[in-house]
């Protein structure tokens, strides 16, 4: 039987057989090409996205896994051409540089401040761990993160 | 195509790849208004900027005859006002499409928006030998400089002309030409408007100084910055053209092995899936990444491997390996390292080791390769564009012009994309196809068939008279490279020597290249130096130095981190170390803890001075700096591949440890601003000096002098 899965509030029929990872189904069925792919052993985090709200490596994560559960991707947080917080704070920080990593960074960090709303540079530090940005952005990006969490309480979010 | 995959050619400097260049000029210019539309194009003629912009005497990383001469930069000012800057350079991370647009809009007095670039397009962009060697702030910078400044003044000649006044009254800002007396202006859009004129460059035309640049030297954001926030941008993983394969590539089980049998009987029966053999190629292409994997899996083959040496005993087999005299162009030479030894009040040598590190830019190689009526077209993230162009023309013997090879801005490269691997394979594919075919390599293919900096062993001799003055210094580089190889302190009686040693593991550049793993063994040496004389590391280092440049980032670099210091824990050190590379000045300060228990090593801060003449994007300029800060900790403390018999045995993120988070320290970034200084290239040096001064930290804490590189891979187990 097909799998359904719903992304950034659609919902799609799944072609791809159940065991595809998540990653595959996202940018090359469905042509979400914002999510990317850098190890494909869940050790990079270029390719998380938010499955029911919590961050996940889509590699990682076979297409029937995510099937009724809402999956966001990068193209999911702007809302009517407005940025995201996190992605507002990148933008303010120039937290990227390739900027290959800074889909997973961003999904990692709105994961993070959803639950955790006024993170500690320390926790920013810990919950990014598994996120690689090998042109060495790092301070940006936590500055970026602290920046959004500031932005999302303003906004009484 | 046999042996099309394993194409490599190791050359002197040695791992910066060179191409002969090949010009299109005639062909470019004839399409160039075709393209772009009416209006006035300036091209600029390469070979005297160059000559002006050639790094200081000593320096031998480039050579004249290596670099073309002809054409390098274009400029066109369209009838809409829409300025477009063409150059070869790739945008890989760096921040050229920011700086360079800055540098037209500047010259040309137009705002900073309207001015786009058009870069790394074989069919578009001036030839350029690639995006490497710290070259592109340098050389093309002023290039463009040049050509907006002709281009200026073409207008101010059309608008003379227009209200028949001289043009030396007429003033040029803002996208307009106006003249003061009469109050008339007319814009540069309008000046343009039904010409289709192209001029080459004057050879003379001043340019602006750059204590009076204004867009320039500013902190101008990314360009298309919203793009990369959104997920919209295209990296080359990211495109697809209508009917589009899959393609994957089976690899050897070990480097130089030989394919003896082969059965794909099982993946040609399955649905949508081509297979392609050609000599030991072997390769797939399927409607699907997924469908391409299983096809591969499908595939039975054996293969014949060679014995090879392991990462073990490589530093040994390096030394032993060495050809017997090394090409004049590697030797320096001054005085006599005998006297100067035989002088000497007290004596040092020792012998540094480095390991072969990977680049593992997060983009993997990749490219998409289409192929219309035996022309091909291809779009991969590569530093070099025409060398793939002419590597593709090769291996598939069709003319160059035939092959058109197109760079979207790129995840990363870090002097790793070099070479044209997955352009060609995607080529293959997509001819026994007839279909678009792209290839994305996986994490392991990146680990174990891209290319890596060369490991190499340094040996170093040396004498200090009883003042703590150098009186010889003779320094020998097995293998890993020449760049950075001599000595920027004053000493009378030196030898420096580069020995080549045939390749083991494919080899090829990388940030800083060889430049570290010189300064690693030349800084490193002379922190124990001071040791021998009881003297200060800096007060020595400064005792031995007359460069005014290196002394002032010395200098800065300790005030910020505040030299010397005393040590108020246990495990603490503090160390320091300088160097200068491609016309550009750094210095290190390190703090860093040991954990006497454990031996583990924590880096706590960095504080890091750069000085690379005038600034053009201070904003870009501290990412990159602060980049190669944390890239060269990487390399200073645990990025080492691991090899045995062929095969990578750490191909994974999972055992191939690079900075992460917690890794990274509190860091300071001092960027001096030289506006009377040429502006140099800043991609490299800046890592060059971190695995010093962090290993002169460490045995400032611990005592234990640390000689090769990585220093800690799992700790400090001897303190």
């Amino acid at each position: 039987m097909a799998i359904e899965i719903e992304v950034n509030g659609k919902r799609y029929p799944v072609r791809y057989p159940p065991n595809a990872p998540l990653l595959y189904v996202l940018r090359d069925e469905l042509l979400l090409s914002g999510t990317k792919y850098g190890c494909g052993e869940g050790q990079c985090g270029a390719c998380t996205v938010l499955i029911a709200g919590a961050p996940r490596r889509s590699c990682q994560i076979p297409v029937r896994a995510a099937a009724g559960k809402p999956v966001t991707t990068i193209e999911g947080l702007e809302k009517d051409g407005r940025l995201h917080p996190v992605q507002q704070a990148f933008l303010d920080a120039g937290a990227f540089q390739c900027a290959y990593c800074t889909s997973g960074m961003i999904m990692s960090s709105v994961g993070l401040l959803q639950t955790n709303a006024n993170p500690s540079q320390a926790e920013v530090v810990q919950y990014l761990q598994g996120n690689v940005c090998r042109c060495g952005t790092h301070p940006r990006i936590v500055e970026a993160v602290c920046q959004a969490a500031k932005m999302l309480q303003g906004h009484g979010r | 195509m046999s042996g099309g995959t394993q194409k490599f050619i190791a050359e002197p400097e040695r791992y910066e790849f060179s191409a002969s260049p090949i010009h299109q000029f005639e062909l470019a210019r004839r399409d160039f208004f075709k393209i772009l539309g009416a209006g006035i194009a300036v091209f600029a003629i390469a070979k005297d900027a160059v000559a002006s912009q050639e790094t200081a005497p000593g320096h031998r990383s480039f050579h004249m005859e290596d670099l073309p001469k002809d054409i390098n930069a274009w400029l066109h000012v369209g009838e809409d006002g829409t300025v477009t800057g063409f150059t070869g350079k790739a945008e890989i991370g760096q921040n050229i499409r920011t700086s360079l647009a800055q540098t037209i809009a500047d010259e040309l007095r137009v705002p900073f928006e309207s001015v786009r670039m058009l870069t790394a397009d074989t069919a578009l962009t001036p030839f350029d030998m690639g995006t490497f060697g710290s070259r592109t702030t340098p050389t093309i910078s002023p290039q463009l400089r040049r050509v907006s400044a002709a281009a200026r003044d073409i207008l101010v000649a059309a608008a003379a002309k227009e209200w028949s006044v001289p043009p030396e009254g007429l003033v040029a800002a803002d996208a307009k030409v106006t003249d003061p007396a009469s109050g008339r202006s007319l814009k540069y859009a309008e000046l343009a408007r039904g010409k289709t004129l192209a001029q080459n460059l004057p050879a003379e035309d001043p340019m602006t100084p750059a204590s009076q640049w204004t867009i320039a030297g500013r902190a101008i954001p990314k360009v298309d910055d919203r793009a990369f926030v959104t997920g919209k941008h295209q990296y080359t993983p990211d495109l697809r053209p209508d009917g589009m394969l899959h393609g994957k590539v089976l690899r050897p089980p070990s480097f130089g092995a030989t394919l003896t049998s082969f059965d794909d009987s099982s993946a040609k029966a399955m649905t949508g899936v081509v297979v392609v053999r050609d000599g030991d190629f072997v390769g797939v292409a399927a409607l699907s990444a997924h469908e391409a994997q299983r096809a591969l899996d499908a595939i039975h083959t054996q293969w014949k491997e060679v014995p090879q040496i392991s990462s073990k005993e490589i530093f040994s087999y390096l030394k032993q390996n060495a050809t017997a005299k090394s090409d004049d162009r590697n030797r320096g030479q001054k005085g006599s390292v005998e006297e100067g030894l035989a002088s000497a009040a007290h004596r040092l040598d020792a012998t540094y080791n480095v390991a072969y590190i990977a680049h593992a830019p997060l983009e993997p190689r990749a490219a998409v390769a289409q192929w219309t009526e035996g022309k091909l077209t291809v779009w991969t993230g590569t530093q070099r564009p025409f060398a793939n162009r002419d590597e593709l023309a090769a291996v598939f013997h069709v003319p160059e012009s035939s092959v058109r090879v197109i760079v979207p801005d790129t995840g990363s490269a870090y002097g790793g994309k070099h070479t044209s691997d997955a352009a060609i394979e995607a080529a293959r594919l997509a001819r026994a196809a007839g279909r678009p075919v792209k290839v994305v390599w996986t994490r392991e293919e990146e680990f174990t068939w891209a290319y890596f900096r060369p490991a190499g062993v340094i040996e170093v001799k040396s004498g200090i008279s009883g003042d703590g003055r150098l009186t010889a210094w003779e320094f020998h580089n097995y293998h890993s490279g020449s760049s950075g190889i001599e000595t920027p302190y004053v000493v009378a009686n030196q030898r420096t020597e580069y020995h080549a040693v045939p390749l083991i593991l494919r080899s090829g550049s990388y940030r800083g290249l060889a430049a570290t793993a010189n300064h690693f063994a030349r800084e490193t040496h002379m922190d124990a130096l001071a040791g021998v004389t009881k003297m200060d590391p800096l007060d020595f280092r400064m005792k031995n130095l007359a460069n005014p440049r290196m002394r002032a980032v010395l200098e800065a670099a300790a005030k910020s981190f505040g030299w010397p210091r005393k040590k108020t824990q246990v495990g603490q050190g503090f160390g320091v170390a300088c160097g200068d590379e491609k016309g550009s000045y750094v210095a290190t300060c390190a703090e860093i803890a040991v954990d006497k228990k454990s031996g583990a090593v924590r880096v706590v801060r960095l504080v890091e001075a750069f000085e690379c003449g005038a600034i053009v994007n201070p904003d870009g300029l501290r990412n990159q700096v602060v980049g190669a800060m944390i890239q060269g900790l990487g390399g200073a403390l645990f990025e080492a591949i691991e090899f045995e018999n062929g095969r990578i045995t750490n191909p994974q993120f999972a055992s191939y440890r690079v900075p992460r988070f917690r890794d990274v320290p509190e860091i300071e970034a001092i960027l001096m601003d030289r506006k009377d200084l040429p502006s140099a290239g800043a991609g490299e040096t800046p890592i060059m000096t971190v695995a010093p001064a962090i290993g002169n930290a460490i045995f400032d804490a611990s005592g234990v002098r640390l000689n090769n590189l990585p220093m800690v891979p799992n700790g400090l187990r001897s303190a």
